[in-house]
């Protein structure tokens, strides 16, 4: 069974512990360098990337996340996907850079343009999973405005990509944590 | 339970909002300094509870152009709080756009019989409970998010300790009894008996459950969350102290290791001596937040 870590500082770990365990895998919470040994991967779930990040400074965790992700897969969804760019705004803040990819925070606008969404993923999404649509939970969610080259875009809500892989990465800006679908999970699972 | 999407959307913001600090402000000033402490949402109010407390008369809404303020300076989620059953006061901070209502006893309460129909808003709802029923009740009414009350403005944790405390051994009590035995249950806590057999079945409330009144120590923060708080709101406990910088940094620190004694004593370190704080055993009943609503 596969270990996967969720970084527990703040946010919706626990959704995403019940979604990894649903789909599987072993959660381990995660909240010091120590913790991110012997784990197969990681999610950074959803809750304040600003709150993450003032953190991962005071606690010196910066280095050791990045170092992480330099070998193993994380899955970011929301703030998560926020944390693992390479440019942020609205406003600009420090991120991971472990992704090629620009968030706009908070993109849809407030709590009341948060809403629940179904829409068709990408064919190569379905063909990697199942086929389907996808039901996406969007909780003032971040707008991917843009992605590397290297990058395939799994799913798309109005235009703009929702659900992101590069490399050994995964992001989404919805969350899946909060329904009972579990292909996305799965899918970050298969590639560990 | 209502299970559509919009509550959906409503208890998923709470569920951001985990392992967090919603810290009171009072001015965009004071949100940025929460705001870069880590603070996971700032409440917006005329008055933090201490001043109320002391200074009396009527405590509504806070001022609109405050808010507004307080929302273009942030970009964490902002709160704002309305009085007891004062829907119109909740009418206007919808259409301003704020995050969450907290239909909140520590504004005056508008309506000494009826809540917040809170199930017709868009927005989100949190509501304050002493026991299992009262936070049953307010779910039934459409609350996304439930927070103890404790005795806001007294920097006394004993009142969240004693509803936090309540409202776990209530639920666990739930879980082993018999389908006719919630029944009654439901007329006891007057609660309807969907919700009751929900939390006999999952021993947890359908929404989460965060501590608020009274908490003013990093180690305030790490008791209740122990106890089963989810989050933790911060009132008096920041800006009524001499150093609110350093103390809402230590407690965003103390809601994330609250398993941690040693990190809780890094947290701790720092820190000078908290707000002064009342005896609550030695105020009057006319003097407490916590008996507005029912």
């Amino acid at each position: 069974m596969k270990r996967v870590g969720v970084l527990a500082l703040q946010g919706d770990f626990e959704a995403h512990s019940l979604a990894l365990a649903r789909a599987g895998a072993e959660p381990v919470l995660a909240r010091t360098a120590a913790d991110l040994a012997n784990l197969d991967g990681l999610v950074i779930p959803g809750g304040e990337s600003s709150t993450m990040l003032k953190l991962l400074e005071l606690e010196n965790l910066f280095e050791p996340l990045a170092g992480f992700g330099r070998l193993r897969p994380i899955f970011g969804t929301c703030a998560g996907a926020i944390l693992l760019a390479t440019d942020v705004t609205h406003p600009s803040q420090p991120s991971l850079g472990l992704m090629n990819m620009s968030v706009e925070r908070n993109g849809y606008g407030r709590q009341i343009d948060s809403r629940v969404a179904h829409i068709e993923p990408a064919p190569e999404f379905e063909q990697r999973t199942h086929s389907g649509e996808l039901e996406a939970v969007f909780i003032r969610a971040p707008i991917i405005r843009r992605v590397g080259p290297d990058a395939h875009v799994l799913a798309s809500y109005q235009g703009d990509p929702v659900l992101v892989e590069q490399g050994r990465h995964l992001v989404a800006t919805f969350h899946p944590e909060l329904g009972s679908d579990s292909r996305v999970h799965d899918l970050f699972l298969s590639k560990l | 339970m209502y299970l559509d999407d919009t509550f959906r959307v409503k208890v998923g913001l709470a569920e951001m909002l985990k392992g967090g600090v919603i810290m009171d402000v009072t001015n965009a000033d004071q949100a940025l300094i929460a705001e870069k402490a880590g603070a996971a949402a700032v409440m917006a109010l005329e008055r933090v509870p201490a001043d109320i407390r002391k200074e009396g008369g009527v405590a509504r809404m806070a001022p609109i152009s405050k808010i507004r303020e307080i929302m273009h300076t942030v970009s964490i989620p902002v709160m704002a709080k309305a009085r007891i059953g004062h829907f119109m006061e909740a009418r206007i901070l919808e259409a301003l756009g704020v995050d969450y209502v907290d239909e909140s006893e520590v504004l005056t309460p508008a309506d000494e019989e009826h809540h917040i129909d809170k199930r017709t808003f868009k927005v989100p709802f949190v509501c304050g409970a002493r026991n299992l029923g009262e936070a049953l009740r307010r779910i039934a009414e459409g609350a996304a998010m439930i927070r103890t009350k404790g005795e806001a403005g007294s920097g006394n944790i004993v009142e969240a300790v004693r509803h936090m405390r309540t409202i776990q051994k209530e639920m666990k009590q739930l879980t082993v009894l018999g389908k006719e035995e919630l029944v009654a249950e439901s007329k006891k806590l007057q609660a309807p008996l969907e919700l009751v057999e929900d939390v006999a079945q999952h021993g947890k409330l359908p929404v989460p459950n965060f501590s608020a009144g009274g908490i003013a120590t990093p180690a305030d923060a790490a008791l209740v969350m122990q106890l089963g708080a989810e989050a933790v709101f911060v009132g008096s406990g920041i800006f009524k102290s001499d150093d609110p910088e350093a103390r809402a940094r230590a407690i965003v620190k103390a809601a994330t290791y609250f398993n941690d004694p040693q990190k809780l004593l890094e947290a701790s370190e720092e820190l000078g001596i908290g707000m002064h704080g009342i005896d609550v055993s030695k105020l009057q009943e006319s003097e407490l937040l916590q008996t507005r609503g029912w």
